[in-house]
């Protein structure tokens, strides 16, 4: 059925008309500050356009923007590496599993205790890439297998409700699995141990001089993507989940365990997650019960903003969202005047999201559903 | 259902014998006790709870954390799902021996944590792990004491679950009521105390029920057991003859009949805060501001079928906005227009704000739409935080002295005739619990109402139509986008309404009250009391708030205050997966969710036709459209 | 049959990525006519409909209605100029009460808006009077299946044949001048099949609609087409009585080679 299949020849009722000047007014908006920007990079914070907006204007200098952009790609491969579960599940079911940012947690969180632990017998500082080893493999178990017990305890019951029900059940899971963390391993911020002095020494040409952890993070989830690629383009599994994706029904009679694969999927997306969970240890250094929800939530608008269904999508729409929340206030909001833009940060991932759905509903690299999820 | 509430028919197959088990099955939901009972006490629940005393020095809210599970469990195991066609046994040993088991295997999961508790040491993750948890378990006994406790205690309770099934209807009902009292009684103590204070000889009765300290005497606990039953033994009858009079009443005289009710309920409702205490009046607007936005929220979600998480963004444009308007000190503009005139511009700006979010997500689908709402409240709650809107918002710093609704409605004179209304001699401005009440009980009866015309109107049908088939209702004529936007706007308005009460009661406002865990805190109220019901939402936000509390609110059970988050997860996923009418379904609701159930039911019933040869009723459609 | 002009449809075309789904098709209807619309399956036939009550948007082409082109049109506002519908495969309102089907299939012959229902004012409750009465008026088209104690019943417990009978008269209740059937007696035995038949005669000649008809069973469109059109990979192979169709070799090679009588339901 094509039922549902509509395109817009003009815009004719007041909400469309409203809309097209919501996608006018952000586009001329953010066309307008990036212009303010470039006037005060190039002419000087002292002509008076750039004066009038913001009085406080100042170029902004080479290392504080490389500093920006590294630290944006860097979180934003993180955001990747979860949106890539996010994607794959709704490619595959079809619904926003909510709970996907507390697997995240649930693996920094295995993480941090594994790292401790480590710590305190000296492996950490004795042999840190055993340690690492060892704590990426614990929190990446930890993370799978809490992804495929939350599938199958709160998700297969309700194959084939309408997409809102599992979608609010996932929202119960979300806040189960967070406040199980507060509860079992005592609220607020736990710290991993100290990560060895060579790992955080800046490295690089003198021009692009990047902190090492970020360079690890954004090593490490290339590699995750790239055998995340493989395995979904290249083997048989990857074959089941992208069939799966296409039409559960006739992947079933093609002979494909359903339930499995989707099982796979799940773990896979979880695995994923997990990893970005230590990344983000290695990165911040330390890990709350909440760790999960604000970048979850951002994950899933890189998921959408990069097209949902779309792997490779999920990785670009990561980098983008964290490349702009990082860039944006300075680059956007502070040239247009607004005081205490890096306040703004997280409202800037969510403005992209409403922004990219405005303008190209389908993400900057095109979904991939299945027919019935389209509609 | 098979429940042992329906009467047995004749033709049961007999009983089997005790260990004709599914084994299997007895062996996972043991299993599945001990799990959760493990968990329960690792969270710290009991030991936290362990201050909240039922029965004085019996029981205490830790232990009943623990103990309702065996029970709840044990009667699970022997639920038997019977459908047509299948042999029915006869209940008896057999299902106590499955309850006992399951609790067995329970008692035995927690008697290792004990053990473990005592031997060796997981307190670097385990924050819980400690000393008193162990105390706890054992009853400051011995391990060999503790275990012998939890496998006695567990195994007793899950042969007592099991017991329920075979037990006449009328036993189970007595056993539920007997023991909804007590913790019922136990758990509003303070209100029930509130309420009997200068009340002739009520007051004795109730020091006589209660310690002195807290919780229930055990002579007060039997004597309200033996009550208890008594209701469900006589009362229960009396109730249900008067209620069928009522309904005889009002079928001859609606008009008189709805006339006298509604009077009866505004007397209460008049009367009541005046009774109240502080501490009651307080809770009761705590419940009251939920009761109002779970009715908002009802309408958008269970009415019109959209799933909005940034719902809290509208709590907070009513509550920002009678800040900005009353407030004398608030930054930037400061009319200080009364409350009540500034109420008119909080209706205007959450339509406003209403449209602005809902245009441009109305066409989206549902599930992005759930994410880009939940986005809208987070950048609104951000902006009104940062520095830039601070001239406005007051920042994080918030805004003060905000002064409440006047009252003083009296003091003018009515024309011609010269009769002055006497003044009111109370001072009803500011932030006293017992008069934001009646402004909280007012706004609650406007929801009511509107709720309810809406409902049964053109408007209602339409968001209904919506709700089941969106395509199909355009192609009916339903102009969607404005319907959709007509349920977002009357939801907004509703939760504005909420706000401002919110910042009247408190006094002053700060961003942290509308964080995106209140929209879901309103969202699982709605889902417990049953999507698209109004008496169910407003139960759901009695019983959730009321007792549990609410996310920045203490309930009457404030030693839940640490564990009614993971509470309302653990109801939410439950009620989906079990429930998703609610505890108190609607009707309409309930036949969407388990449709093919109620088209066998239907079926067998004789209602669906059978006449009309070669068309059987089909089940094929499962679950409806979102 | 030579009534007023009532749906001109010319040369329209619509593409679904790079598939012509329907190629330069003419199409009209006046008033009064029964047309059925026949034609192998994937024919085009669905997505025609679809494009006429504005669900899909024509690649090129104009669909005009009394004069008035439809394009760019809301499938709301093409019912509320007089064009509605049923489903192929039966979409209600299933958690509504039957009642309330039809009541709402009423939404924009009526205006009431959110004030009216709320102060419960004297034209709500009239308007809500008269569209109960002309729901129940269109349910008892269908003789006592959908009336009385089923008026509050929800549309899930109805049977198959009732289903799409209840389709039908939510189509009649949103007050058309055309309704567009979508395979109205799929799945019906033989004698409801005839006694469907008889009503949409009915629907012309007691209720005054005009009837374009999607369907399969050739003896239905026999019995009740003025005109019928073939439909074949998108675009119009034959047109005229049902005789003139059904002798045409064209026709006959599309349905490969069957002869159409009989055998094609």
């Amino acid at each position: 059925m094509t039922a549902a299949i509509r395109q817009r020849v003009r815009p004719r009722t007041a909400v469309d008309r409203f809309l097209t000047f919501l996608r006018f007014a952000l586009t001329a908006l953010v066309v307008f500050g990036l212009f303010a920007f470039l006037v005060q990079q190039f002419v000087g914070p002292d002509n008076p356009l750039t004066r009038f907006l913001n009085e406080d204007a100042n170029r902004l200098d080479w290392d504080a923007f490389r500093g920006l952009l590294v630290s944006g790609l860097s979180q934003g491969s993180m955001y990747g590496l979860i949106a890539l579960g996010y994607s794959m599940v709704y490619g595959v079911l079809g619904f926003i599993n909510f709970a996907h940012g507390e697997v995240f947690m649930v693996g920094a969180m295995t993480g941090l205790i594994t790292s401790n632990k480590l710590f305190e017998a000296g492996v950490w500082d004795d042999a840190f890439p055993v340690a690492i080893l060892i704590a990426v493999l614990v929190s990446t178990i930890c993370a799978t297998l809490t992804a495929v017990l939350m599938e199958r305890i709160a998700y297969r019951p309700l194959r084939g409700a309408p997409r809102l029900i599992p979608l609010i059940t996932s929202i119960g899971v979300s806040f189960f699995i967070q406040n199980t963390s507060a509860l079992l391993l005592g609220p607020g911020a736990k710290r991993y141990p100290l990560l060895p002095q060579w790992l955080r020494d800046d490295r690089g040409p003198t021009w692009l001089r990047i902190g090492g952890q970020k360079i690890l993070v954004i090593v490490v989830a290339a590699a995750a993507m790239a055998a995340l690629w493989y395995l979904v383009e290249r083997t048989k599994t990857g074959k089941a989940m992208r069939a799966v994706a296409e039409d559960k029904e006739i992947a079933s009679l093609m002979g494909i365990d359903v339930d499995r694969t989707i099982v796979t999927t799940f773990a896979i997306g979880g695995a994923m997650a997990g990893i970005a969970g230590i990344l983000w240890g290695i990165l911040f250094g330390s890990v709350t019960e909440f760790t999960g929800f604000l970048p979850g939530i951002k994950a899933f608008s890189a998921a959408v903003v990069g097209g949902i269904g779309n792997l490779g999508g999920a990785m670009a729409g990561g980098l983008t969202l964290g490349g702009s929340e990082s860039l944006a206030p300075q680059l956007i909001l502070e040239p247009l005047g607004v005081t205490g833009h890096t306040q703004l940060k997280d409202a800037v991932a969510f403005l992209v999201l409403i922004y990219v759905l405005l303008v190209r509903p389908t993400g900057l690299f095109g979904e991939r559903l299945s027919a019935e999820d389209r509609a | 259902m098979s429940d042992t509430a329906m009467s047995a028919p004749a033709d049961l197959a007999p009983a089997r014998a005790p260990l004709d088990q599914d084994w299997r099955k007895v062996v996972n939901y043991g299993l599945v006790l001990g799990l959760a009972l493990v968990f329960i006490s690792l969270t710290g629940m009991p030991d936290g709870l362990n201050s909240r005393v039922i029965v004085e020095p019996w029981l205490s809210m830790g232990y009943l954390s623990l103990m309702w599970l065996p029970f709840a469990i044990g009667f699970a195991v022997t639920h038997e799902q019977v459908l047509e066609g299948m042999v029915q046994h006869k209940r008896g040993a057999r299902e106590l021996f499955a309850g006992a088991v399951v609790g067995l295997i329970g008692g035995l999961c927690l008697s290792l944590l004990v053990y473990l508790l005592d031997t060796r040491d997981l307190s670097d993750p385990l924050v819980n792990w400690n000393q008193p948890l162990l105390d706890f378990l054992t009853r400051d006994g011995s391990v060999g004491e503790g275990v012998l406790l939890w496998v006695g205690v567990s195994t007793a309770l899950g042969l007592f679950g099991g017991l329920m099934r075979i037990v006449p209807a009328l036993g189970s009902r007595l056993v539920r009521a007997v023991i909804l009292t007590v913790v019922g009684a136990a758990a509003m103590e303070a209100l029930i105390d509130d309420l009997s204070e200068g009340v002739w000889k009520l007051e004795g009765v109730v020091e006589w029920l209660y310690h002195p300290r807290e919780g229930l005497e055990p002579a007060g606990a039997i004597a309200l057991a033996i009550a208890a039953a008594f209701v469900v033994l006589w009362l229960g009858r009396q109730l249900k003859k008067g209620g069928a009079v009522y309904n005889l009443a009002r079928e001859a005289q609606p008009l008189a009949v709805n006339a006298v009710s509604v009077v009866a309920v505004a007397a209460a409702a008049i009367l009541l805060p005046i009774f109240l205490g502080r501490l009651t009046n307080d809770l009761l607007v705590n419940v009251g501001l939920f009761v109002l936005l779970a009715l908002g929220l009802n309408i958008v979600v269970g009415l019109a079928g959209i799933l909005d998480l940034g719902y809290v963004a509208f709590y907070a444009v009513g509550g920002y906005s009678v800040a900005i308007l009353t407030s004398p000190t608030s930054p930037g503009i400061s009319p200080t227009l009364p409350f009540w005139l500034a109420i008119f511009i909080v209706v205007g700006m959450a339509t406003l704000a209403g449209l602005f979010i809902g245009a441009p997500v109305i066409r989206m689908r549902g599930d992005y739409l759930a994410i880009v709402t939940l986005g809208f409240g987070e950048i609104i709650r951000l902006t009104v935080r940062s520095d830039w809107a601070s001239g406005l918002t007051g920042g994080a710093q918030g805004m003060l002295s905000i002064p409440g609704p006047d009252l003083n409605i009296g003091g003018w004179t009515l024309p011609l005739v010269g009769w002055t209304m006497p003044k009111l001699e109370v001072d009803l401005m500011g932030t006293n619990p017992q008069h934001i009440l009646y402004v909280v009980m007012f706004f609650v009866a406007i929801a009511i109402y509107v709720s309810w015309r809406l409902e049964n109107s053109r408007i209602g049908r339409a968001w209904m139509a919506v709700r089941e088939d969106e395509s199909v209702a355009e192609a009916m004529g339903i102009n969607t986008v404005t319907a959709k936007l007509q349920a977002f706007v009357v939801g907004a308005i509703l939760a504005s309404f909420a706000g401002a009460v919110f910042a009247a009661k408190v006094g002053s406002i700060f961003e942290s009250s509308f964080k995106i865990l209140v929209s879901i805190v309103i969202l699982v109220i709605v889902i417990v009391g049953g999507m698209g019901r109004i008496a169910g939402v407003v139960a759901g936000a009695f019983v959730l708030v009321g007792i549990l509390g609410g996310p920045n609110q203490p309930g009457l059970m404030a030693e839940f205050s640490e564990y009614k988050l993971l509470i309302y997860g653990a109801l939410l996923v439950w009620m989906m997966l079990k429930r998703p009418e609610g505890l108190i379904p609607n009707v309409r609701r309930s036949r969407e969710l388990h449709q093919e159930e109620f088209l066998q039911d239907a079926w067998l019933r004789g209602e669906v036709d059978r006449d009309e040869a070669g068309s059987e009723a089909t089940t094929d459609e499962g679950w409806a459209p979102a | 049959m030579s009534g007023e002009r009532l749906l001109d449809i010319k040369s329209l075309s619509v593409t679904f990525g790079g598939l012509n789904a329907l190629h330069d098709l003419d199409f009209h209807v006046d008033k009064g006519e029964i047309v059925s619309v026949i034609g192998p399956n994937g024919a085009g036939k669905t997505t025609f409909f679809n494009m006429i009550s504005g669900m899909v948007t024509p690649t090129s082409g104009d669909i005009v209605y009394r004069g008035d082109s439809l394009l760019g049109l809301d499938p709301n506002q093409v019912t509320a100029r007089g064009i509605a519908r049923t489903f192929q495969n039966v979409r209600l309102f299933a958690n509504m009460t039957i009642l309330e089907n039809v009541m709402v299939a009423q939404h924009c012959r009526t205006k009431v808006g959110v004030f009216g229902s709320l102060l419960n004012t004297r034209s709500f409750r009239r308007e809500e009077e008269e569209i109960r009465e002309y729901g129940k008026e269109v349910l008892g088209f269908f003789g006592s299946r959908l009336v009385g104690y089923r008026l509050d019943q929800t549309a899930s417990v109805l049977s198959y044949a009732n289903r799409r009978r209840l389709e039908i008269a939510r189509a009649m209740a949103t007050k058309p001048e055309i309704i567009l059937l979508d395979e109205p007696v799929a799945g019906m035995n033989p004698k409801e099949t005839e006694e469907l038949t008889g009503l949409i005669g009915k629907l012309r000649s007691e209720w005054g609609f005009t009837i374009v008809m999607i369907e399969h069973d050739m003896k239905v469109v026999r019995d009740v087409s003025d005109r019928v059109v073939v439909l074949d990979h998108g675009e119009t192979i034959a047109q005229g009585s049902y005789e003139t169709v059904s002798n045409d070799p064209g026709v006959i090679e599309a349905y490969l080679g069957r002869p159409i009588e009989g055998n094609a339901s």
